[in-house]
């Protein structure tokens, strides 16, 4: 047991050498109202016209509950609904992802993940939309330069439904 | 049947044409959701012939000719139908991925004819009922059809046009931009049919839900061009109210069975937010 425990480490311990190419800080705040639920969270990577480069994550009920299939509200992340989601077969894998609590996340991709690995040189958009029910929405973008030519970090704040966001990129 | 069609007959007609464009009774459906996500999904549909926009306070809109079609062209069944006072009301399943088309048609014949008296009568009514009372028959009648078409969209997952095919009868509307993609601030497009051709010179007019809450409605109106095209560019996201019908410039014009055709259009659709 201890060897498998000390092997396991040794293989986390492996993975900052591959460093992240970007690095995504996600603060989803914690509010004080009467009714909570958790906001359903779409990224994504726009191109100059507005074109979906990358669609990094969504995150939503991905089980039917007591209201209804978690799919019913995907609509209301507007803005990535008529983008991306309404053409796509949801879920999809590595992209799909179940809601999340207040707290900051972090999603680390690296330059040979799917979801970047075909991204072309050039100027981009991220997004990130978060619509809550009983709730607001709210969109934030941060524009960045692909392939970085340096390391980088960009962080904008959100108003509502969203906190602190930021984008880490990482030159090779 | 003498063909006679009086200054009195076009005159009514007109009138008709302008009360349907201006402000009094607007027909209309609306559905509970105009693009939804998922699998399966339900919707409740409201039909009203109402003053204000869309507050049913007027009368009910017949289910009887309402038909659901679907992405895939097919009609399917309208669910949980009743019919109150001032609305019908019934349920949709969607069950394909696409956009369903939702329309109610409907017609009526208007008769006026000078008696032995020299009064004036009109009556109104079908077609058979004039003929079975003999009112065809009378010399000098004139016969006026009015027809509507009302509608709304709803898409579930992407939007999809398998359910615009054309009727060939009446005002009918077909997406540049399509009806469930619309945005505020975003320039939306569409072209106006009649009897299955582009309609050029109709009058289109656009107004806002919930113009009981604003001293002026805030009417848009719009010329349809040769193709039938016409633009708009919603300011605010809302339920909007769309109305196509006969320019005023023009007359009516009997068909070769000397009856006037007369028809009108009205379509609901949602400019979201962006």
């Amino acid at each position: 047991m201890r060897a498998i425990l000390s092997l396991a480490g040794t293989a986390l311990l492996a993975v900052p050498a591959a460093a992240s190419d970007m690095e995504i800080e996600l603060e989803i705040p914690r509010l004080r109202v009467a009714e909570y639920h958790r906001p359903y969270v779409a990224i994504w990577i726009a191109r100059e016209d507005q074109s979906v480069a990358a669609n990094l994550a969504v995150w939503y009920q991905l089980t039917a509950g007591p209201e209804g299939d978690g799919k019913t509200w995907l609509k209301d992340i507007r803005m990535w609904w008529r983008r991306i989601g309404r053409t796509l077969d949801m879920p999809v894998d590595g992209v799909s992802g179940p809601t999340r609590p207040p707290a900051t996340h972090t999603l680390e991709i690296p330059q040979d993940d799917p979801r970047l690995r075909d991204l072309e040189p050039g100027h981009y958009f991220l997004f990130v939309e978060a619509s809550r029910e009983v709730g607001g929405r709210e969109l934030l973008e941060i524009p960045f330069e692909w392939a970085p030519d340096a390391s980088s970090e960009t962080t904008i704040e959100g108003d509502t439904e969203l906190g602190r966001i930021t984008l880490r990129l990482t030159a090779n | 049947m003498k063909k006679l069609f009086t200054g009195m007959l076009c005159a009514t007609a007109v009138a008709m044409a302008a009360t349907s464009a201006a402000n009094a009774h607007r027909m209309w459906l609306l559905p509970s959701t105009f693009t939804l996500s998922g699998d399966t999904q339900w919707i409740t549909v409201d039909g009203a012939i109402s003053n204000d926009l869309f507050f049913p306070n007027h009368v009910a809109l017949p289910l009887e000719d309402i038909r659901v079609t679907a992405p895939d062209g097919q009609t399917v069944p309208l669910q949980n139908g009743a019919t109150g006072r001032f609305r019908s009301t019934f349920d949709v399943e969607l069950t394909q991925q696409g956009t369903y088309r939702i329309s109610e048609t409907g017609g009526l014949y208007f008769a006026s004819w000078t008696d032995a008296e020299g009064e004036t009568q009109r009556r109104r009514g079908t077609l058979e009922t004039f003929e079975s009372e003999g009112i065809t028959a009378i010399d000098g009648v004139s016969l006026m059809h009015s027809s509507r078409r009302v509608e709304t969209f709803v898409t579930l997952g992407a939007p999809t046009t398998g359910a615009f095919e054309l009727d060939g009868t009446g005002y009918e509307l077909q997406p540049v931009t399509h009806p469930n993609d619309v945005y505020a601030g975003e320039a939306a497009e569409f072209r106006v049919f009649l009897n299955g051709s582009p309609a050029e010179g109709a009058a289109v007019e656009i107004v806002r839900g919930n113009d009981r809450y604003r001293d002026d409605a805030g009417a848009v109106h719009a010329v349809t061009a040769a193709d039938g095209s016409f633009s708009f560019t919603p300011d605010e996201a809302g339920r909007y109210w769309i109305s196509a019908g006969r320019g005023e410039s023009s007359r009516p014009e009997p068909d070769a069975d000397g009856i006037v055709r007369i028809s009108s259009y009205t379509a609901t659709i949602e400019a979201l937010p962006f």
